[in-house]
């Protein structure tokens, strides 16, 4: 296998990660800001438990996913940086705000009224950012991004605000908020916190379905080199049945209160779906000027960075894992505090 | 104007990210030797220390990683051209730098929320690897501004670099120097508030136990870092004079190559008449800094082509702020660990007292003035020789919006750390009782 491939799968699973962790972080904060019913304050109470140790860690996958970029694929990084500047500007902000919002709120406990304008800052830009997220990858794949040389020469705005763009910012949304819900049915023991979440998560899991109908719809003009991608090769095509599989999975555990395999085949379904993204796109990097090879660095560099990765995920996997252990509240335990 | 804007923001954005980072680099030193204290004597006060800390860790922490996340993203969204070209020149160190910080990530978060849940002594380890990978981070990321400002790793040609060699370009000339006077930097800076803020409690509260403890564990370090970096910055300067002259020029404000020149010290560059005004001047003292000969020759700014030139006022105003503050910080260390000695006893007279309150903020100053006379002196070249800032600005329009965005937010965000800092300290007056929301939140 190629240097450039083995970057380009570096650089999915790093999205993959991104979405299965900080997604679910993002979704956390979607459920912070709808929060309701009689145990309004446990479910934000949960969250931010479930939140704690681990949202700094889950937030640096996509500074990994940003430096492969950058270093891999330099020429589309900086054509993408020119495109999507507003989008990424605002997606920025909204990440700005929101870890520190969290941060402050922690640390800040002094009564509730500062609690809660730290909480509705944290929340808001939680569904900013992956709605953002989201268009910038509908942009992506839509091929409305058009470059010449090194100049962009399809605008700053009409690549990102397309009907096709907005279609998969809203199905990035749903899908986080689907994915914190079903991870949160399994982080209490509280069985009506389990209930709240498991409505919140079916809910949420019908969402995913209307938005990914919509975003199909409207592939087929907002996107059509995906649409073929998405319809056309074989191996796409298992890749959409498994997630299939996994999300009809999802659903009957939730459905059966099964909630720790539940949240398996919810990991599942979202990372099948990132994948299935890659996938459809592949080889382009940025439809239709970048493709993976056309774009990639020099050897030399590939070779060092493999090197890197390789060092760096040696010493991060375990300490991650460890850190997972650390705090992941086992199925049999009871919930602390 | 857009380059002026997209400059300012970049400037803006790492002056704000420097000092954060800088504490997430030594503030969990400090609270691993507290640590390590708290554990020899027994002593509840220096665990209750190193706990603060950790809690000030966690909020700098936070802030340093969500405006380093603004600073990997604006690398592309001001300089496209800079990243689209020699990205993959430099992306090795940025790949490294990644990688030791998501480290550090993972220990904070195990050892700020697994004091309880896991042994001590790993407990300890996860303090310790904070502390490792967030020197780390900083050692990677200094190596990328070592390589923009004396490049190497690859061919320069018309159609952009050949022969890439990521591991050269890594360690480009002078990456010790940079290095080691960039982490010093940290240390000292993050030492010297630490100090400046228990001296003014102590001011206020004579012999306040906590304090006095708090004082003892800052001021090792600051005086360490503060008496080292003055060498380690001698050699940084010894360099930079024989690869960037004009940088060292600029600093300098020597405006004729002469031999035997003389080391201003204080003073304004008159850019008019090409002289330096109002500064007191040792004669044949640059010519001995920087070649260790008094008749040695030294460039001025008549060597090089005027456009070229930084902008030398800045650049040597801020050099001198940089080599002043940085030698009352080490004039204090000195008096400091004079009386250490003959007391052996942390010293706490009230003159004492003053110069750590007065010096506190100098760190940051230094570092803040030291990493603009870097990123000025290098200016108009965003990589030095290779590639000039203004071929490398983005293209998109209204820069001016986004500026004054980030200048708001940061603003707002560093008057919150700040109203956060001096309630963590609060809590830990004389006479304070904890509010009962505190006592909920530890972890």
């Amino acid at each position: 296998m190629s240097t450039e491939l083995w970057l380009g799968g570096a650089l999915v699973a790093a999205f993959v990660l991104y979405a299965l962790f900080g997604g679910a972080d993002f979704g956390g904060g979607v459920w912070d800001l709808l929060a309701s019913g009689p145990r309004k304050t446990e479910q934000r109470a949960l969250i931010a438990k479930a939140l704690g140790p681990v949202w700094e860690v889950n937030h640096v996958w996509l500074i990994i996913g940003v430096v492969i970029l950058f270093s891999a694929f330099p020429r589309a990084f900086a054509a993408l940086s020119v495109a999507l500047h507003v989008p990424l500007t605002l997606l920025l902000l909204g990440i700005v705000f929101r870890g520190t919002a969290f941060t402050f709120r922690t640390y800040d406990a002094r009564g509730d009224a500062v609690q809660r304008r730290w909480g509705l800052v944290f929340s808001v830009a939680s569904v900013l950012s992956p709605a953002l997220l989201g268009m910038c990858v509908g942009a992506v794949v839509s091929g409305d991004i058009r470059v010449q040389g090194l100049a962009v020469v399809s605008g700053f705005f009409s690549a990102w605000l397309s009907p096709f763009a907005l279609a998969v910012g809203a199905l990035a949304l749903c899908l986080f908020a689907f994915l914190a819900a079903v991870y949160l049915t399994a982080e209490t023991r509280e069985l009506g916190l389990q209930e709240d979440f498991r409505k919140r998560a079916l809910g949420a899991g019908v969402a995913v379905f209307l938005a990914a109908l919509g975003v199909l719809v409207l592939a087929r003009e907002g996107a059509p080199r995906v649409w073929e991608g998405l319809t056309g090769s074989p191996f796409a095509l298992v890749l959409h049945a498994a997630t299939a599989v996994a999300a009809v999975l999802a659903f009957g555990l939730l459905l059966a209160r099964r909630f720790w395999p539940a949240r398996v085949a919810a990991a599942a379904q979202v990372g099948l779906i990132v994948a299935g993204w890659a996938a459809s796109q592949y080889p382009y990097l940025v439809v239709p000027d970048f493709t993976l090879q056309g774009s990639a660095a020099s050897v030399a560099t590939q070779r060092a960075l493999l090197v890197a990765l390789a060092v760096g995920a040696a010493l991060i996997i375990p300490s991650l894992l460890f850190l997972l252990r650390v705090f992941q509240t086992a199925p049999g335990e009871a919930t602390r505090r | 104007m857009d380059l002026l804007y997209a400059r300012a923001q970049m400037g803006l954005s790492l002056a704000f990210h420097i000092v954060f980072a800088a504490a997430g680099i030594a503030l969990p030193l400090l609270m691993v030797l507290s640590d390590l204290k708290a554990r020899r004597t027994g002593d509840a006060d220096y665990a209750v220390l190193s706990r603060k800390l950790a809690k000030g860790t966690a909020i700098l922490f936070a802030v340093g990683a969500v405006s380093g996340t603004v600073l990997s993203f604006e690398l592309g969204l001001l300089w496209p051209a800079f990243m689209g070209t020699y990205g993959e020149v430099i992306g090795l160190p940025f790949a490294l730098e990644g990688t030791a910080f998501f480290t550090e990530a993972v220990f904070l978060g195990i050892y700020l929320y697994g004091r309880e849940r896991i042994p001590a002594g790993l407990h300890l380890f996860s303090g310790v690897m904070v502390a490792l990978s967030g020197a780390a981070s900083a050692f990677f990321v200094t190596l990328v501004n070592v390589f923009m400002n004396d490049p190497s790793g690859f061919t320069l040609t018309a159609g952009g670099p050949v022969n890439v060699d990521p591991v050269a370009a890594m360690f480009s000339p002078g990456w010790r120097h940079q290095t080691a006077h960039t982490l010093l930097a940290c240390y000292q800076a993050s030492a010297f508030a630490m100090a400046g803020i228990h001296a003014f409690v102590l001011l206020r509260h004579p012999g306040a136990a906590f304090h006095r403890k708090a004082l003892s564990i800052a001021l090792p370090l600051a005086c360490l870092s503060a008496l080292l970096q003055p060498l380690v910055g001698h050699q940084s300067a010894e360099h930079v004079a024989r690869a960037q002259p004009l940088k060292l020029a600029a600093a300098e404000g020597l405006f004729q190559t002469q031999r035997g020149a003389g080391l201003s010290i204080g003073g304004l560059p008159d850019m008019e008449t090409g002289t330096m005004r109002y500064a007191l001047e040792i004669p044949k003292g640059l010519s001995l800094m920087a070649f260790m000969d008094p008749n040695a020759e030294v460039k001025g700014l008549d060597a090089f082509p005027r456009d070229e030139w930084p902008p030398v006022p800045k650049v040597h105003v801020a050099f001198q702020v940089m080599v002043g503050t940085g030698g009352a910080m080490a004039l204090l260390a000195v008096v400091t660990l004079f009386l250490r000695w003959r007391r052996k006893a942390w010293p706490e007279d009230r003159r004492v007292l003053w110069g750590w309150l007065l010096c506190g903020p100098l760190g940051v100053v230094a570092m803040e003035a030291g990493w603009l006379v870097t990123e000025w002196g290098r200016q108009p070249w965003i990589i030095r020789g290779v590639m000039r800032t203004g071929e490398a600005v983005t293209p998109v329009p209204n820069l001016a919006v986004p500026f004054w965005t980030f200048t708001l937010v940061y603003l707002f965000l560093g008057a919150m750390v700040v109203f956060l800092m001096v309630r963590q300290v609060a809590g830990t007056l004389p006479g304070h009782e904890p509010p009962a929301g505190e006592v909920a939140h530890e972890h």
